[in-house]
């Protein structure tokens, strides 16, 4: 329940804080990269954050780093730089930028980045591993990848207690173990076991917390918007996971959402539609994006993009911090496996999401330069439509390269859509009399 | 007698459409887009006045619709070309489920509700294969008027196979068929099975429900019409109005306004 004696600066405090703590993130970031420190290169789908924190390494996301130039207008130059060096247009545009950003020594608009010391990522995305594969060509460095298995039962998941997920948890456990003394040897620091209980049990009160922000959003109207604010949200939960500070920032923010939902503080002046996102922002026009559906009174009031990309954090796993490695283990296979099954299994999710959430409509976004998160969108629609009458848009564009951006048809299509939602409630409305 | 017009700026042409309470068109026209594209909505407007013999001041509701809608300067509103050419076909073919429109620079499959209500609607992204433009290459890379291009395409009984995918390309294809000694009828009815193909592609990702009525430019092409109907297997609807669909349906948004401003107020307020 919200205090009522919270001040009402409190509105917009996640914005602002998120911000300064992504600022700060990247001063240090071009601190260690001043000093030589190496870093460790990670990727939001399993970023191992907890276990990494405790060596010490500074953390590096290629992903956030390269939208980043996208949010700030220059992608275009990185992408050229990366294709003039002899990659296609057709790759992805998160491995072009961050290609042209190692190529510039780090540099990179928010600051500069160090050079990787150690790169650590799953199978979420197969891009991943050859990414990867780039940085140990360009600096030698050791490359870990750890083999997340997905559900193999047919068209079901499986979750901690069914035997495939207990051998599926050992076969982590073991990955883990055999990580932590590459990362023993890369930074010269000794694994210390209570000091990643200390990070797993920052990640829990975050999770939690997280679990919390996106279940608020139920309320109506919407505390904020799903693909904008929450955008801001996910940077915090990816970059400070394991960190004292992120769990601050998250549990702030639960107060901050308790807050607007028991004043009734919504986004929108009038919120007219509640619709729901899947797939990855157009960063190339971020803001422009969202105002082309909240200028029409619309708003998103939830997006995959905040499950699958905070690596399954959003299911608020608690880690047990008596047994953190087999913990550890289990978080991530239920993390990552979450992430990866948003995506393959998301008629469910996005039915339950619907009903949770009151939604108008669903808006899918493929984009070119990520098959891992496009592919299977147009089925995922199909089989939606099935299962839920509601009204869904379809539009493509990217979020690094604004070659493929056509504000004008975007805008023309997102005004149909619109008029499509309207004509809907009149007709439901007439139907009612 | 009250009257509302549509006005439709497209990328190429802008069509303005005038009708009455009973729904009935009294005017039309046609202009060339241009540069100007302000100007061109107020003229194919005037002109559409002239053609009605009507005053400005009997026309009580303008909507706008098209690429240039925001640029109808004296329209009451705007809606999409989408939701238009859905209605539009709809008025004129009441049986309507699927919509194909094809014009100057995009062709959109539209499938709509027995009311005309759009349910979902697809259109070729970022590239002109497939649509008007395209047929604007062939006629430019073989020297045939577009008018004449649909007959001479009918001519044909060996249709070549137009691989391409791009506007700029076709034409060098075009020409190379012309280079490897194929008739020019054979190639024009290949361009159309090709512009055919790519439109059923998109109508069968909005999902194809007879009846299907084309609107737009391009169904003024007698080829067009016949390849259609041959990769669809069924026989579209097509209009003697089928280039005004967009400004029909524009008009008949702007006569519901009219409509229901002269509702009782609870009855505004209850709809």
């Amino acid at each position: 329940m919200a205090d009522a004696t919270v001040d009402s600066t409190i509105v917009g405090r996640g914005n602002k804080d998120g911000a300064d703590l992504f600022r700060r993130w990247f001063e240090e970031l071009t601190a260690a990269a001043g000093e030589d420190r190496r870093g460790a290169y990670v990727f939001v789908m399993g970023s191992f954050c907890e276990l990494l924190q405790t060596f010490d390494l500074p953390i590096v996301f290629p992903e956030i780093n390269s939208l980043q130039t996208a949010v700030r207008r220059v992608a275009h130059e990185y992408l050229n730089e990366a294709e003039d060096y002899g990659y296609s247009p057709d790759i992805c545009g998160y491995v072009k930028a961050d290609v042209a950003t190692q190529l510039r020594g780090g540099e990179l608009p928010m600051g500069r980045i160090p050079k990787p010391g150690i790169a650590v990522y799953t199978n979420a995305c197969n891009t991943y591993i050859k990414w990867a594969e780039i940085w140990e060509r360009m600096y030698g460095i050791p490359t870990f990848v750890l083999d997340v298995p997905g559900t193999r039962a047919a068209g079901t998941q499986t979750w901690p207690g069914h035997p495939d997920f207990e051998n599926d948890r050992r076969y982590v456990a073991a990955q883990i173990r055999e990580l932590i003394p590459v990362l023993e040897r890369v930074t010269g620091i000794g694994f210390d076991v209570d000091k990643l209980r200390e990070t797993m049990g920052h990640a829990n009160t975050m999770g939690r917390a997280w679990q919390r922000v996106l279940e608020l959003n139920q309320s109506r109207p919407s505390l904020f918007n799903a693909l904008s604010d929450g955008t801001i949200y996910l940077g915090v939960a990816n970059g400070f996971r394991g960190t004292a500070e992120g769990a601050s920032y998250f549990e702030d923010l639960v107060e901050e959402m308790e807050f607007k939902a028991a004043e009734g503080i919504g986004t929108l002046t009038e919120e007219l539609y509640r619709l729901i996102f899947v797939g990855v922002p157009c960063y190339p026009i971020f803001r422009r994006f969202t105002e082309l559906f909240t200028e029409l009174g619309g708003t998103f009031v939830n997006s995959t993009y905040l499950w699958f990309a905070s690596g399954g954090s959003n299911v608020g796993f608690q880690y047990d911090l008596e047994d953190p490695i087999e913990s550890l283990a289990e978080g991530v296979l239920v993390s990552v496996r979450d992430a990866m099954d948003s995506m393959f299994f998301q008629t469910k999710i996005l039915a339950d999401m619907i009903d949770d959430f009151a939604a108008d409509g669903i808006v899918y976004h493929p984009i070119k330069s990520c098959r891992t998160v496009s592919t299977g969108l147009a089925d995922n629609r199909r089989s939606l439509m099935e299962e839920r009458d509601i009204p869904s848009l379809f539009i493509e564009s990217d979020m690094m390269d604004k070659r493929v951006v056509s504000e004008a048809q975007l805008k023309n299509r997102i005004d149909a859509f619109f008029e499509g939602l309207e004509s809907r409630r009149q007709q439901a409305a007439i139907r009612q009399k | 007698m009250a009257y509302a017009a549509g006005v439709d700026v497209g990328s190429t042409q802008t069509k303005a459409v005038i009708i009455d309470e009973q729904k009935r068109i009294v005017s039309r026209s046609l202009t060339e887009t241009g540069a100007n594209v302000i100007r061109a909505a107020e003229n194919a407007f005037a002109e559409a006045l002239a053609d009605g013999d009507l005053r400005e001041e009997e026309v009580e509701y303008v909507v706008g619709t098209g690429y240039g809608r925001y640029k109808v300067t004296f329209g009451n509103t705007q809606v999409t070309e989408i939701s238009c050419h859905g209605r539009g076909a709809v008025h004129m073919f009441p049986d309507t489920r699927t919509v194909v429109d094809m014009g100057g620079q995009d062709t959109k499959a539209i499938r709509v509700s027995p009311v005309g209500e759009i349910v979902d609607f697809c259109m070729n992204d970022k590239c002109a294969a497939g649509t008007g433009r395209f047929l604007g290459a062939a006629s430019a890379a073989l020297d045939i008027p577009l008018p004449d291009l649909g007959p001479t395409a009918l001519r044909g009984e060996r249709p070549v196979k137009i691989s391409t995918t791009c506007t700029v390309f076709a034409e060098s294809e075009v020409l190379s068929w012309l280079g490897k000694g194929k008739k020019i009828e054979d190639i024009l009815l290949g361009v159309h099975q090709s512009i055919a193909a790519r439109s059923a592609g998109l109508l069968r990702r909005v999902g194809i429900e007879d009846e299907v009525t084309f609107t737009g430019g391009v169904a003024k092409n007698t080829a067009m019409i016949a390849t259609l109907n041959d990769r669809l297997d069924l026989q579209v609807n097509v209009s003697d109005d089928s280039h005004y669909m967009g400004a029909l349906g524009a008009a008949l948004f702007a006569l519901d306004h009219i409509l229901a401003s002269r509702a009782p107020a609870k009855a505004r307020q209850d709809a």
